[in-house]
């Protein structure tokens, strides 16, 4: 297993799947010539050429229906957003068509297209630039919801993203391009969708995280070990579909929840995992589900604000004793 | 300034009446929709129909012009009985006529192969016909059967079949351009000589949808034909109070694109403007905005209060019906018989009636069909 960072992870699934598929292209912003805004599409243009690689004019609606557009007559489009703040202004395609085309249509149109690039708070961009936006998409059925926090969960993921035959967002962490781990070396490595991973196992309390908070939640775990306090910290990876069976066998084990995210709280992600355990394992509760999520406001510039507004490892461990009643 | 793409095929610098004996631009309308007209001028703008027509007549094989009449007569019929059923309560939900327009879909889609694409807005029947989708279909899908061809689950603005390449009545104003425009690049990617049509109206090209997908068609070559249903009107707002520059088809320049103006009451030319166009896209990859005028003798949808026009204007256009020129021309040149144009008139009668059995003895969606369709690879979460 060699060690590379999140950004190689996702170019080697990005190559491998367009040598294995010559019906998957990838286009967007700045991914050919200039090789990614963040450097993800590094080399792809030299290797593949430019059908296979297209830089995009900035027209997101445009190219974000164009992708659906080409995934009704066979292609396999992945469609770069340079950032999913932009993937706002393609909603219209992203929702009324890539999620809807295959209902209304009776079966008879599939959009296999992934929808990617980096999502969630990045380093002191302000508010238009700054912001998790997972649970718009995941309200709606039709698309599956994929957000990776480790480079081998990274290149897994996106391999079985674009293998899959539904519209895919897949949301990479901005902040985490630059983390390293280790990633398997064998070309058929893939993840499933759909199925959370436990990403430390413990006994007196869960934390339900993904994506950026996943690491922050592990760090709140060890300081929370020496406190004398045991936690399981579970990654959905895939938000829709959602592998509630493994949290929820986890709350029956530890009885206590922090559900921890980077997103607004209301209306979240995680206001959804908190009810659904609440009708599926409330008798097994000792505390109520408690969440750990953004500051309820756009994303200031300042960093001492910035850093306020996006949560940490101190909050994290205040919430596990607040549930343990520590 | 760049150069632009003008001098493929004819248009008229500036819509008007004056331009009657051009072949491609016959009675354009005011901006303001005058409240009526002087019998003379309509009748000098028929009659410039007709002489255009004539001509076209002589160089199209009688199958094809008896088959034109045909399928402008059934889609009519299928909308006047769609109106009906829509009033007995049999037909929910929105439901946009398409009477008045029928030289469009009609004229446009004759052009093609089968093999072509086609994709629409949300007053999609006559298109969804003229594909080749059999009435019976789509009348089920009105009904919202399980006989329909989307099964039920679309209804009047989704209409899909695959088997003939038709992609879809899409409900968002606009929203079906980028994906002609996709579809149109999938052709070129996969290096088939296949092309699309993608129908909108007027009132889309204030979208920036429209905006957005011109200038890819043409940076990367795409073949799609963008064709402007100019209706006159987005719901109950005319063209002249939402659009400040109202030449659509001059819009093309814009992005470098070849464009015609087309008299969309004229099923022939019509079809010519989209055989010159689709030249263009199956030999060199290139997009055409054709924009279309035509009006919409019925309201928006079945809701439609119709006060934002007069009675007057609708006659005055109903005037220049598309069946009854074509028919006219058909009957001055001998090429329908009054027998034949009542055999046809039959035909249409057995195959609307056909259609009506048919949704009506369909069944409704079984009630499983809710949980179906929603993905293509379901996933149950969680370790297998």
């Amino acid at each position: 297993m060699a060690v590379v960072t999140m950004r190689e992870a996702l170019n080697q699934a990005l190559r491998e799947e367009m040598l294995r598929d010559e019906n998957v292209f990838l286009m967007g912003e700045e991914v050919a010539a200039y090789e990614g805004a963040y450097k993800v599409t590094k080399d792809l243009l030299a290797e593949l050429g430019d059908k296979r690689v297209i830089d995009t004019p900035i027209t997101e609606l445009g190219f974000a229906g164009l992708g659906v557009g080409a995934a009704m007559v066979g292609l396999r489009p992945i469609v770069e957003f340079m950032t999913f703040n932009f993937s706002i202004l393609a909603t219209d395609q992203i929702i009324n068509s890539a999620a809807k085309m295959l209902y209304m249509s009776g079966g008879q149109f599939k959009i296999p297209i992934v929808f990617r690039g980096p999502g969630g708070s990045a380093f002191q961009v302000s508010s238009q630039h700054s912001q998790a936006i997972e649970s718009w998409f995941a309200y709606f059925p039709g698309l599956k919801v994929v957000m990776p926090s480790t480079p081998a969960d990274a290149k897994g993921l996106l391999k079985s993203a674009i293998r899959d035959d539904d519209p895919v967002i897949f949301i990479e962490q901005e902040r985490m391009y630059g983390n390293k781990g280790e990633v398997p070396d064998d070309i058929d490595f893939i993840v499933p969708l759909g199925v959370a991973d436990v990403k430390r196992e413990g006994k007196d309390a869960t934390i339900v995280a993904r994506s950026l908070m996943v690491p922050v939640a592990l760090k709140a775990a060890e300081i929370l070990e020496k406190q004398g306090v045991s936690c399981e910290v579970i990654d959905p990876r895939t938000i829709r579909p959602l592998d509630l069976d493994t949290i929820i066998e986890s709350v029956k084990k530890t009885n206590r929840v922090v559900v921890a995210e980077e997103s607004h709280p209301f209306c979240g992600v995680g206001a959804e995992i908190a009810s659904e355990i609440t009708e599926r394992a409330f008798d097994y509760l000792d505390a109520p589900v408690k969440r750990v999520s953004a500051a309820d406001v756009p994303m200031p510039y300042a960093k001492n604000l910035e850093d306020l507004a996006v949560p940490g490892v101190e909050q994290i461990v205040a919430a596990v004793r607040e549930v343990a009643y520590l | 300034m760049a150069k632009v793409n003008y001098e493929v095929g004819k248009r008229t610098p500036e819509p008007s009446r004056a331009g009657a004996e051009d072949k491609s631009a016959t009675g354009v309308l005011d901006q303001e929709a005058p409240e009526a007209i002087d019998p003379e001028t309509l009748h000098q703008e028929n009659e410039a129909v007709k002489k255009a027509q004539k001509s076209r007549l002589e160089e199209i094989d009688r199958d094809t012009l008896v088959s034109l009449y045909h399928q402008m007569l059934l889609v009519r019929r299928f909308e006047e009985k769609s109106a009906e059923a829509y009033s007995s309560g049999k037909i929910g939900g929105f439901c946009h006529l398409y009477i008045g327009q029928e030289a469009v879909a009609i004229g446009a889609i004759s052009a093609i192969r089968k093999d072509d694409y086609v994709l629409c807005s949300y007053r999609e029947h006559a298109h969804a016909i003229a594909k080749g989708m059999s009435p019976e279909s789509v009348m089920a899908e009105l009904y919202g059967k399980a006989g329909g061809c989307s099964k039920g689950k679309g209804g009047s603005m989704h209409m899909f079949d695959k088997e003939v390449n038709f992609l879809g009545g899409h409900g968002i104003v606009g929203g079906q351009i980028p994906l002609a425009t996709g579809v149109a690049f999938a052709s070129k990617y996969k290096e088939t000589d296949q092309v699309t049509l993608c129908f909108f109206g007027e009132a889309a090209v204030n979208q920036g949808a429209f905006h957005e997908s011109l200038n890819m068609a043409q940076l990367w070559k795409l073949p799609c034909i963008y064709i402007c249903e100019n209706n006159q009107y987005g719901m109950g707002t005319s063209l002249a109070r939402a659009m400040s520059s109202q030449d659509i088809s001059q819009k093309a320049c814009a992005y470098d694109i070849a464009a015609e103006f087309v008299d969309g009451m004229d099923v022939l030319a019509v079809r010519e403007a989209t055989l010159r166009a689709v030249e263009r896209a199956r030999k060199e990859y290139l997009p055409t905005l054709l924009e279309v005028r035509t009006y919409r003798f019925m309201g928006h949808s079945m809701s439609d209060p119709g006060n934002y026009r007069t009675r007057a204007e609708i006659e005055r256009h109903q005037e220049r019906d598309p069946i009854k020129l074509f028919a006219a021309s058909l009957k001055e040149q001998g090429v329908l018989s009054d027998t034949e144009f009542q055999q046809i008139e039959a035909e249409v009668k057995e195959q609307i009636e056909q259609a009506v059995l048919f949704a009506e003895q369909s069944p409704l969606p079984a009630p499983e069909e809710l949980f179906t369709d929603v993905y293509a690879n379901p996933i149950k979460p969680g370790k297998q």
